[in-house]
């Protein structure tokens, strides 16, 4: 701590050349353009290292297995030598007291300064017992954290959306951050997130100093502006009207659309098709399955995943709109045969009774 | 041919068949008859563009997708088809207020006793009927009144669902004003499910309301279609219902 960014990389060993390449790693992945490396290397020679404490709640830390897969810059760069990772439960050496203090020093030393990270949700159910750090609940740790924090990062739909804990019924009352911060909260929902993605909003937040610009839902709109559809290499099969009908017949040998296999790609806002997974190798639909939306709120709900629209809920299994739809349209479609029906019958006695009121002339 | 309701054949019968029994009265002008066929156009191809867009029929013949653009005329279409909708909607929420006494707001809204007595006689005469003096409706009867209000309300939630999903592919500021609803409905997946649930509301709504206006004609002898491409409907002078 008091170093800058530099220093602690010349102590390392790196040289100068490394630096300013790791320098203009972090400005593309910040999204800035290559007039601005300049910028970043003064920022990284002046600047402390900022201190990150990184927190686990109800979660099954996918998202930290995806963070520490990230390709650019390489995790060990910027986990071990530009972040000063102060607290994560998963990888610090320290446990017991020991971690209790790294995590108090930092709150106390760095109040204003320091970021935070947070991977799982909160449960507030029964006082928060599912979910107790320290001996202390979740919601509490949070409040702590979040009070003096600079900035407030939800990795994963956990964090962001609540995800698999908070799906009906939802028992321990998983609730995502930002509906218990009281500030900004960058939400970077996936289940995991891109690691690319992850390591990308760090370095905005190291090398620009302030918040990504959000969208409505707290979302980064760098990666989380687009559909996963609209920026997909099988959309031009989508509108040429080329699906997939079922799991390995011709079409899907061919790499059409996967629609219809109930990929959520229409409605899944993600960088999935653009950054890719593992170091760019590919993303789902680029392997033959459909994307379940991993990245939006209530996922888990919008089931079957294999099934384009979700089944109506209180109708049991099975029952989608278009039977509900389908249903009531015979019903009605019956209602009026039937009308029909006695109409035809009525219809002499009508014109009888309507001339018996004739007046007469 | 005979229409007993407005007394036609009463007056062929007594041989006083002759124009002056009979008033022509414009009661559709054309801004309502414009909205009104503009409406069935704009909703059938809704609808069926709407189920493709949820259940795509597979191009005709697989060429490679660089030479069709099958699906994307559909959406196309549906997209093209809401904007007309919702202009002529906006049209007609005008002529409730400039047009005359048929095209008036306050037929749609049953807030008097008078509407509700219409209602329910309606329902005893024509629906169920269990009653067979039937009334004739110069206008609007009020139950169907009532029921255009209900499928606005349809139409408005349609219209907030479909801008919310149409909104990412569009640039203009006015596409955008319903962006509040997705995380409402969980997310467009959940705006999606919504939005095609409504759809039936609409396929509903044409076997009523196509279904009713035959039996007008079949029944009441009122000449509901022929008024809708017309403007005219015909009073017996007299008759003041």
């Amino acid at each position: 701590m008091g170093q800058t960014i530099w220093q602690s990389m010349q102590q390392k060993g790196y040289s100068r050349r490394e630096f300013l390449q790791f320098c203009s790693a972090a400005a593309a992945m910040a999204g800035l353009s290559q007039s601005s490396i300049g910028q970043v290397v003064s920022a990284f020679e002046t600047q402390t290292r900022p201190a990150v404490v990184w927190m686990h709640f109800q979660e099954c830390t996918c998202c930290s297995e995806s963070f520490i897969r990230a390709s650019h810059p390489t995790v060990a760069d910027v986990l071990f030598d530009v972040l000063s990772l102060n607290y994560t439960e998963t990888l610090m050496a320290p446990a017991g007291f020991q971690a209790e203090k790294s995590l108090e020093d930092t709150i106390r030393d760095q109040a204003g300064k320091y970021i935070v990270l947070v991977e799982g949700s909160v449960p507030l159910a029964a006082d928060g017992v599912y979910c107790m750090v320290g001996g202390k609940s979740a919601e509490a740790i949070l409040q702590t954290v979040a009070k003096d924090a600079a900035a407030v990062v939800a990795w994963g739909n956990c964090a962001s959306n609540g995800c698999v804990q908070s799906a009906k019924p939802n028992p321990t009352q998983a609730t995502p951050i930002h509906k218990l911060v009281d500030k900004p909260v960058i939400n970077v929902p996936g289940c995991p997130p891109i690691a690319d993605v992850m390591m990308g909003i760090v370095t905005h937040l190291l090398v620009v100093g302030e918040t990504p610009e959000l969208d409505d839902t707290g979302r980064p709109r760098e990666f989380y502006g687009r559909r996963v559809h609209d920026t997909c290499y099988r959309r031009a099969n989508y509108d040429a009207g080329l699906f997939v009908e079922a799991w390995d017949d011709e079409n899907a040998r061919k790499g059409y659309c996967l629609f219809k296999m109930g990929c959520r790609g229409p409605v899944t806002y993600n960088a999935c098709a653009v950054v890719k997974w593992n170091e760019g190798t590919s993303y789902p639909i680029q392997s033959g399955h459909g994307c379940i939306g991993c990245s939006e709120a209530g996922f888990w709900d919008n089931e079957p995943f294999y099934q384009h629209l979700p089944e109506v809920p209180g109708f049991g299994i099975e029952s989608t709109a278009d039977k509900v739809g389908g249903t009531l349209g015979l019903v009605t479609l019956a209602g009026v045969a039937t009308h029909a029906v006695l109409t035809n019958i009525r219809k002499k006695s009508v014109i009888a009774e309507q001339h018996r009121d004739d007046p007469k002339e | 041919m005979s229409t007993p309701a407005i007394g036609a054949a009463n007056a062929r019968r007594s041989g006083h068949d002759q124009p002056s029994d009979y008033k022509r009265i414009y009661v559709w002008q054309f801004p309502v008859r414009l909205f009104h066929w503009a409406t069935a156009a704009s909703i059938v191809l809704l609808c069926i563009t709407g189920f493709l867009i949820g259940h795509p029929l597979n191009a005709f013949y697989a060429a490679e997708a660089y030479h069709q653009y099958w699906f994307g005329w559909v959406r196309f279409v549906h997209f093209t088809a809401a904007f007309v909708l919702m202009a002529v909607q906006i049209l007609r929420l005008y002529w409730a207020f400039a047009g005359n006494r048929y095209a008036n707001w306050r037929h749609f809204l049953p807030l008097t006793r008078a509407q509700w007595e219409d209602i329910e006689n309606l329902i005893s005469t024509e629906i169920s009927q269990i009653r067979k003096q039937e009334r004739y409706h110069m206008g609007h009867n009020s139950l169907a009144a009532t029921t255009y209000f209900v499928m606005f309300l349809a139409f408005l939630f349609q219209t907030a669902t479909g801008l919310a999903l149409y909104a990412h592919m569009s640039d203009a500021r006015l596409t955008h004003i319903f962006n509040w609803i997705v995380p409402l409905l969980g997310g467009d997946a959940g705006v999606r499910f919504w939005h095609h649930l409504f759809l039936w509301a609409f396929v509903l709504f044409i076997i009523v309301h196509v279904y009713l206006v035959l039996y007008d004609d079949y029944v009441k002898g009122g000449g509901e279609i022929s008024a809708m491409i017309s403007g005219w409907k015909f009073k017996r002078n007299g008759n003041e219902r």
